[in-house]
This record gives structure tokens, sequence and C-alpha cells, in this order.
């Protein structure tokens, strides 16, 4: 651990809308210059989260500190010192793509001079330069969220929060984010981060949290998770037939954990090609075989479950 | 005590910078089209004055005030136009616009991510509310000198007037907006604005109602308003221009406090 104090720190963060409880008491840690992650499905929570540690929604119980700072009472200092790009892009649609930078740089009390120099730096850093002039209305959905991400870079933030950065966005789109995010991260600025693309996640993430209905249910690296709840491989395998079912009692012997979906089965295992070895010892002939590494999907699915939520 | 008061002094002026730079917002997306809307919130109040004022009082022939001053008709509708188009003017900025910019475009969510703060947005865009209705009314205090409705003197003293006027209802029309659920709140909206525009001693004298309805009529703003800029450039309302100006600024006051808890509200979710 180091001793440095963390730029964010929650213990025991609650956030209730009338009914419900978004956030149930968690506890996290950011330290400077990491890319934290928050994982989970749909109403888990992170949103709720992150616009909290935004300083736009004020916790309904628990303790944060943002920057060594109280999010209610210190919000315009905090936030003076933050980059978010929403969920949802709200880039003004009455104003082009370079006056979206400038405005809002003036709304940090950047000077014009310095802010106009900043647009350009920004619209080339995230290749948007050519549509500089153009409104933003007609811009593709991975251009808006570039843009959305050079705006929440306008006033040289030292924690950058983005809340589903590459939801939505073709694979090309997706992989420049990605790249501008690592860049950024070269630099030093903190980046927290809510997916639920796990590619993403192990992409980026030094350290994560798994979020689940309002709760973190597992903490670590990406390697670590993996390590603490999945095997190293993992077998899918497919059986003539209806039904999956029947073959799994005999597989069970085999794996640590066996898994059934409607169309497959799969066997988490230390070694996939020596399970599959097994698998024919017992006289089991299925129509597919897929050996693979396990990965934060695994982890995640796990977790949390595979019952869709909305 | 110069620690302690320091740090107030700093508060208020990042403040104001800060709803500074909402209302600029508005300056950069000034396009062709908002011009248009513009000029169209001037001739309105004009055509009244011409159609109603001019051309219906060439029926109705000379009043005498409560004062005792007698003027045109046109005279004492005149400034009643100009407290109506300051109403129009810095409505249209806080209701419409205002509202379209809170629900549908989202902006204020963008803002809010920044140092800006709730009030510091109400601020700036009344701000802005006000540059567009105090536009309107120099322009039609100018007409109103041009056609010998007024002097020179009582128009430069109805300006800040009427630009006070801009701002309580700029202010009204915020909280509105606030409590707007729709577009379609918009209709009744506009049907409350047009009984006040037609029965707030604007082309009828408060007088001619009955005890009832007047009392009525006299405790809303446009009355007050228009009760106000009438004394200005008209004369002879003795010192109850006091009263219109306590009035307005309560209303200010109340009306900027709602709106900004009403939008910390909203937006804080």
């Amino acid at each position: 651990m180091t001793t440095a104090q963390p730029l964010i720190q929650a213990r025991g963060l609650v956030k209730r809308f009338s009914g419900f409880t978004a956030v149930n008491a968690i506890d996290v840690a950011v330290r400077a210059g990491e890319a934290f992650g928050f994982l989970g499905p749909n109403g888990a929570g992170k949103s709720s989260t992150m616009r909290m540690i935004g300083c736009v929604s004020p916790p309904s119980g628990g303790e944060l500190r943002i920057l060594g700072m109280d999010p209610v009472r210190d919000g315009p200092a905090i936030r003076a010192r933050l980059g978010v790009c929403p969920q949802l892009d709200t880039l003004d649609p009455e104003l082009t793509v370079r006056e979206n930078l400038i405005t809002y740089a003036r709304y940090f009390g950047i000077p014009r001079r310095v802010a106009r120099l900043r647009a350009a730096e920004l619209l080339d850093f995230v290749q948007l330069s050519e549509r500089a002039d153009s409104k933003v209305e007609p811009l593709s959905g991975g251009m808006k969220r570039r843009l959305t991400i050079a705006r929440a870079l306008v006033n040289e933030p030292e924690i950058v929060l983005l809340d589903e950065p590459t939801t939505g966005l073709d694979p090309q789109a997706r992989h420049l984010v990605w790249e501008r995010l690592f860049q950024l991260k070269q630099q030093g600025v903190t980046l927290v981060l809510t997916t639920h693309y796990m590619d993403e996640a192990e992409q980026l993430c030094d350290r994560l949290v798994v979020m689940d209905g309002g709760r973190i249910v597992a903490e670590g690296s990406p390697r670590v998770l993996i390590e603490q709840h999945s095997t190293r491989e993992v077998v899918e395998l497919r059986f003539a037939g209806e039904s999956q079912e029947p073959f799994v009692s005999k597989l069970e012997q085999l794996g640590e954990r066996v898994e059934v979906l409607p169309d497959r089965i799969l066997l988490y295992v230390p070694d996939g090609d020596a399970a599959v070895v097994e698998v024919t010892a017992l006289g089991l002939h299925p129509l597919n075989v897929l050996v693979r590494r396990s990965g934060l999907e695994d982890v995640f699915l796990h977790l949390t479950g595979r019952t869709l939520i909305d | 005590m110069v620690a302690l008061v320091l740090p107030r002094l700093m508060d208020v002026s990042a403040a104001s910078r800060r709803s500074a730079s909402v209302a600029e917002r508005n300056l950069s997306a000034l396009k062709s089209i908002y011009w248009l809307l513009l000029v169209s919130g001037f001739i309105e109040p004009l055509l009244y004055l011409f159609s109603i004022g001019v051309g219906v009082g060439a029926l109705v022939g000379d009043l005498t005030l409560p004062g005792g001053a007698v003027v045109s008709y046109a005279a004492f509708v005149a400034p009643a136009m100009l407290a109506s188009s300051a109403m129009t003017g810095s409505f249209a900025e806080t209701t419409f616009n205002f509202f379209g910019k809170m629900k549908y475009m989202k902006l204020y969510d963008g803002v809010i991510a920044t140092p800006v703060q709730p009030f510091e947005i109400a601020f700036g865009e009344l701000a802005w509310a006000m540059l567009r209705g105090s536009a309107y009314s120099g322009a039609f205090l100018v007409v109103m000198v041009v056609m010998d409705l007024t002097t020179v003197t009582r128009a430069a003293v109805a300006f800040p007037a009427a630009v006070l006027v801009g701002f309580t209802f700029g202010a009204i029309g915020m909280t509105i907006a606030t409590f707007m659920r729709s577009w379609q709140d918009f209709d009744l909206l506009g049907s409350a604005q047009f009984v006040l525009f037609l029965f707030s001693g604007t082309f009828i004298p408060a007088q001619a109602y009955p005890t009832l309805l007047r009392w009525l009529v006299e405790v809303t703003p446009l009355y007050r308003a228009v009760h106000l800029i009438r004394g200005i450039t008209v004369g002879g309302s003795g010192w109850t221009w006091l009263l219109d100006i306590g009035y307005l600024l309560v209303v200010l006051a109340i009306g900027l406090f709602i709106a900004s808890r009403r939008m910390s509200r909203l937006l804080y979710r």
C-alpha cells in the first residue's frame, strides 16, 4: 500500500432515491495515477456513484472525500479539477464542435485566448480537427463521444470520470478512445471509469470493483479477480440434442465448477486440454469443443449472475 | 477581519464570473434565426400601439387619469405596451428557451459538472434575458419619444424601470419553467400571459372594474409594472411608484430564490 492520501475516498457511501437504494454502503479508495474501474450490470449503482464523485449528486449517507475535500461544501473547487464524461452526451447542440470546447472552458474561468488554443489541441488529440466548425448534431456517435472526452479535458483535470465511455461505439471508435485514455494515463491523469465491457476493463483498469445491486461484490486487479473467482481456463462443450442437462452429472467431477447454458456447458478447469482428454475418456462426444483462457467476463457473470436486469 | 471578508468577496466575484460565462454561452449561440425572433418581439407591441393606441384611440379620445392629468389614449396605452413587451421579452427567454435548455438539450447537466452552480446558471440566464428585454424597452422608448407620447427625460427614467420589470418577470418565468412538465404546459402559460396583457390596466384603467376585480388586478405583477412605467412616462402617480418598485423587487427576490432552489433540486439528483 502506498502512504499517499487517496484522491477519492468513500466509506459506507450511500445513495438513496425515493423508494430504493442505488448505492448501498460502499468503500472505495482511488489513488493518484491509477485507472480505476466500476464494473457491473445496468442498475448496479455505477452511475449514481460516479455522479456523487462528480459532485453533482449529494450522498445520502456515509463519507466521501475527493482531493481531500467535501463534495457538498467544496463542490466548485473540486469540480474545477475534475473532467467528466457523462453516460449520455450533454453537448451543446446550438454550438459548433469548436465552440462547445471554448464555451465549456469559459465555465471554468479559462481566458478565451487560452481556451481557443486548448480547443485546437484537444480537437487534434481526438481527431476531430476537420469537423471543428460543424454543428454537433450531424456528428456520428463515436465523434460525439470523442468530443465529450475532449470537453472533459479542457480544464486539464487531475481526475477524469468516464461513465461508459465506449458504449454504443463501433470497434474503430472504441480503439481510438482506448488509445487516448491510455495516453492520458501515461501522462499521470487518474482515470475512473464505469463499463460493462470486460475487454475494456481488462485493457484499461489497474484495479476495479464489481458492483451488483448497489454493493461491491469483488475488488482487485483484473488478474487477481480472475485468479480468485475463476479458473485458469474454460472448456466450452456443445452436445447434440435438445438439452445439455443429461451430460452435467458426468462432467461435474472434471472441473471446479460447471455451468449449464441453454446451448452449451462451461467447464471451469486449470488445464483445458487435459480436461478435453478426460471428457473423451468418459465416452462423451460433444459436437463442439472450445478451450479458452478465463476472462473477466467469467468473473463478472459468476458474481452478478446471468439473469437479465433492466 | 480581512481574512473573514476576503473569501466572501472572492466568492461573489467568482460567482458573477461564472454567471457571466452562462450568459456568454448564449451570445455564442446567437444565430440568424434568433435575430428574426428578436425583431418579432419588438414589432408586436408596436403593432398593438398603432392598432389600438392610435387606431382605437381616435374613437376613444382623451382620458383623465386618477391624478387629474388628461392624456391621449395612445399615451395611456404606450407605457403599458412597454411594460408588457419587457415581460414578453424576458418571459420568452426564461420560460420557453430555459425549459428547452434544461429539459431537452440537457445543457445544464453538462454545465453543473463544471464549477458553475445552479444559482449561477439562474443568474446568468436572467442577465441574458434582461439584455434582450432591455433592448426591446430601449427601442420602444425611442418610438414613444418620436411619436411625442413622452419626453426624453421621462423616457430616460423609464428605461431603468423597464429593466427592473424585465428582471422581475424573468425571475417569475424561470420559476414557472422549473415547474413545467412538458411543452403542453406552455399553452396554459400563454393563456395566462394573454389575460395579464389584456386586463392589467393596459387598455382600460383599473378604476373601471368592480371593486373586487380591481383589487385582483392591482396585485398582479404586470399591473404594478404598467402603473410604475405609466407614472413615469405621463406623470401623476404620486408616491405610489415606491410601492411598485418595492413590489417588483420583492417578487424578483422570491422568484430568484425559488428558481435557484428548484434548479438545485432538479439538477443535483
